[in-house]
């Protein structure tokens, strides 16, 4: 038991990481009842769904998923998540905005965009499922709010962040206890940066929503942003639409989720083109994030991710 | 050599770790142009003429209020030569728990000084915690070494008054270097600087891409914590049975004999799985699926280890706790204990000393222990656990305490007591500590 093993079998990076992420979904399922993967068919919770698969391995993913759906989506990235889903024979609940705003507990904001209308049918999902554990792909790397997450994140009742009362963190040591009604929040991402998922995509192989990969498409131009038609809107007056190759570097809500101008056909491109960019993804393609120096955290403290 | 480095930053209140920070990744082009750009915009907003690189980390609305750091943030930055993830940990005296989970992962943290003040009493608090914690390797950073006209002999002064403090919780000092720095200037983080000729060391970045890294214990005995128990109950596995975990200790290959504890049954194992496939060894720090000889009865929180080289297995605990909830600590409190993958009942029996990061000394019996304070204690289990000594090993020597009520976290555990023990009477408060007893000397490690 002594023996010292060749450094060419201890782990890479990437290694590590997918290490702790599974490490971090067996913890979950040994100490919750009702835990639940947040996914939407984007890259990062497409990883997040594939650690998992590993993580049971070849037992099935114990969890169900649920998507929160703007109506605002991509229509390849919908067809992406069904087909997903079937594939693995997995369970998915679809919680839509619409839903929420046809019955009147939510009301269409001025601006059209739904991405801070997720929060409501979220938290009353998780209420209404009883999910105490919910994972979520979120990195610390993309936004300053998101750096000072943990990886095991309790909300109130109300699925309220207080960063300020959040549990100091120890070693690989979680604390999941949680009081009736209130429910933690599990990053298995958290330590991933945007190369590193690109990075593990090419080394897995993993299949992505074809947006994510250049395209031609029809876009205009709003805030220094491409932004797409679709039901959330068009071209105002001024904005012309105009056929251009671009990709997706985060896939959200339509109208406030923007392409990139891109020639990175394949992962070998992307990842060249992520390594060189000057941007981070979140600010070159959200128009969310740009509101004021503290969305993220306004939006994290009512519940949002 | 390794190519990932985990770190954590330390100091007092405005001695300018943001600012170290943000220039560690401004000038490693971490920054990219759009939040580069969001800092210049929220700088002029404020009135200031050159750009607040701080505004890089502080995230919190209310730390950028008040110009501190409130949260532990997590930084991740490369360069050709390594990754690094860093945890940038609180200055201010009440968030010295959020030192205490930047440590509890690092392999090296780097502890600032401002220039003009030297090592105060915040800079002893953090190094203690930091030994205490086992981070392997120290940096002192003497800041703002502009402001005192880069002047040798009061670097020389505060690093030495360190090394000795450092030496006496047990430290080598090849494990601790000093750095003369300026966050805001730029002196010495990325770029050598020619305002202190006479400094021949490396810069702060050198340091951290060059310094070795302390690999996962792969030489120390097989430990494994059960997570899971992977049952597909599919035509296809239908008796498959593995035990899923992560390797906390050593390494394993099919054919070794094992103990499951705290039952102590005995088997061997058949297979190491992955969802990659079969594994001919796997080492710590790998998170894997074994597959043993023999159906016997194992669930989440038992333990399996190489077959003789064991850890006790007791219901009798003596710990070194860092206390970080506002209520205090008194004996007799009935709390939950958090070791590996088990929770079990605890109560805390004895307060043996309360460890003065001041004197590096102790105070034997105290009443309670407060928040940010550390101590020794005894606690008794409600059922036997199998534990290792903290110096042994970090993964199986830690455990929380947790409170039953509300579920939260009340302190980090230490199995033993990885401090040196000290000599009060040779301790001053002044800092200058050559003498220690040495035959309780452990050196922080892993």
């Amino acid at each position: 038991m002594t023996a010292k093993i060749a450094t060419s079998t201890a782990l890479d990076t990437l290694g590590r990481l997918e290490s702790e992420a599974i490490h971090i979904f067996r913890e979950v399922a040994g100490e919750f009842d009702r835990p639940v993967i947040l996914f939407s068919g984007g890259k990062d919770s497409t990883l997040l769904l594939h650690l998992a698969i590993k993580a049971f391995y070849p037992a099935p993913v114990p969890f169900p998923l649920l998507h929160v759906d703007t109506g605002h989506n991509f229509d390849e990235v919908i067809e992406f998540r069904d087909r997903v889903v079937a594939q693995h024979g997995l369970r998915l609940e679809v919680a839509k905005v619409q839903d929420w705003i046809d019955d009147g507990r939510l009301e269409e904001r001025p601006d059209g965009t739904r991405n801070p209308l997720q929060t409501v049918p979220l938290l009353d999902s998780i209420t209404q499922h009883k999910f105490d554990a919910v994972f979520g792909g979120g990195r610390r790397d993309e936004e300053r709010a998101r750096a000072k997450e943990r990886i095991f994140s309790l909300r109130t009742a109300f699925g309220q962040w207080d960063p300020k009362r959040q549990r100091p963190e120890l070693w690989n040591l979680y604390n999941g206890r949680h009081r009736a009604g209130e429910h933690v929040r599990v990053f298995p991402l958290s330590n991933w940066t945007e190369l590193d998922v690109w990075n593990y995509i090419e080394r897995e192989g993993i299949e992505l929503p074809d947006i994510y990969y250049s395209h031609e498409r029809e876009v205009f131009l709003r805030d220094g942003m491409w932004l797409a038609e679709g039901p959330w809107g068009t071209a105002r007056e001024g904005e012309t639409l105009q056929r251009k190759v671009v990709r997706y570097r985060t896939v959200g809500d339509g109208s406030c989720t923007g392409a990139v101008e891109s020639d990175a056909a394949d992962i070998h491109a992307v990842i060249a083109e992520v390594a060189a960019s000057r941007l981070t993804e979140r600010g070159a393609t959200r128009a969310d994030d740009r509101l004021s120096e503290a969305a993220m955290e306004d939006r994290k403290r009512e519940g949002y991710f | 050599m390794s190519d990932l480095l985990r770190l954590a930053t330390a100091g007092s209140v405005d001695d300018g770790k943001s600012t170290l920070v943000g220039r560690l990744l401004y000038d490693t082009k971490s920054v990219l142009a759009d939040t580069l750009d969001a800092v210049h915009r929220a700088s002029a907003d404020r009135g200031l003429a050159t750009p607040d690189l701080s505004l890089l980390v502080d995230g919190l609305r209310s730390e950028r209020e008040q110009g501190i750091t409130i949260d532990v943030a997590y930084r991740y930055f490369a360069t050709p030569k390594r990754s690094f993830v860093l945890a940038d940990t609180p200055g201010h005296v009440q968030y010295t728990r959020n030192t205490v989970t930047g440590a509890s992962t690092a392999q090296l943290a780097v502890l600032l000084v401002d220039a003009r003040k030297g090592v105060i009493e915040q800079t002893r608090r953090h190094a203690a915690v930091l030994a205490l914690l086992g981070v392997p390797r120290l940096v002192l950073a003497v800041n703002k070494i502009d402001l005192v006209d880069y002047d040798e002999v009061t670097f020389s002064r505060i690093a030495k008054e360190f090394t000795a403090h450092a030496t006496a919780l047990g430290y080598t000092e090849d494990a601790v270097v000093e750095i003369p720095v300026s966050a805001l200037a730029g002196d010495n983080v990325v770029e050598k600087s020619a305002n202190t000729p006479w400094y021949e060391g490396p810069t702060l970045l050198e340091h951290l891409e060059n310094v070795p890294v302390e690999p996962d214990p792969h030489d120390a005995p097989f430990r494994f914590p059960v997570q899971y128990v992977i049952r597909p109950r599919t035509a296809e596995h239908l008796d498959y049975r593995g035990y899923a975990g992560l390797v906390a200790a050593g390494t394993i290959k099919p054919g070794d004999e094992i103990v499951v504890l705290p039952s102590g049954r005995r088997s061997t194992v058949t297979k190491i799985d992955t969802a990659d496939g079969e594994l001919t060894e796997a080492a710590a720090g790998q998170s894997v699926t074994l597959l043993l000889a023999d159906d016997i009865d194992i669930s989440r929180g038992d333990l399996i280890s190489v077959a003789g080289n064991e850890p006790k297995v007791t219901d009798e605990l003596d710990a070194t706790l860092c206390w970080l909830a506002e209520k205090p600590l008194r004996a007799g409190a009935r709390v939950l204990v958090k070791h590996g993958t088990r929770t079990v009942q605890a109560m805390v029996t004895e307060l043996r000393d309360r460890f003065d990061e001041q004197k590096l000394s102790s105070v034997d019996s105290p009443s309670s222990l407060e928040l940010n304070e550390i101590g020794r204690v005894a606690l008794r289990l409600a059922e036997p656990v199998p534990l290792d000594d903290y110096s042994f090993s970090r993964r199986t020597g830690s455990f929380l305490v947790i409170d039953a009520a509300d579920g939260s976290t009340l302190a980090a555990g230490l199995v033993g007591a990885p401090l040196p023990e000290l000599d009060a009477a040779s301790c001053t408060e002044g800092g200058d500590i050559a003498a220690q007893d040495d035959r309780a000397l452990v050196s922080p490690g892993p």
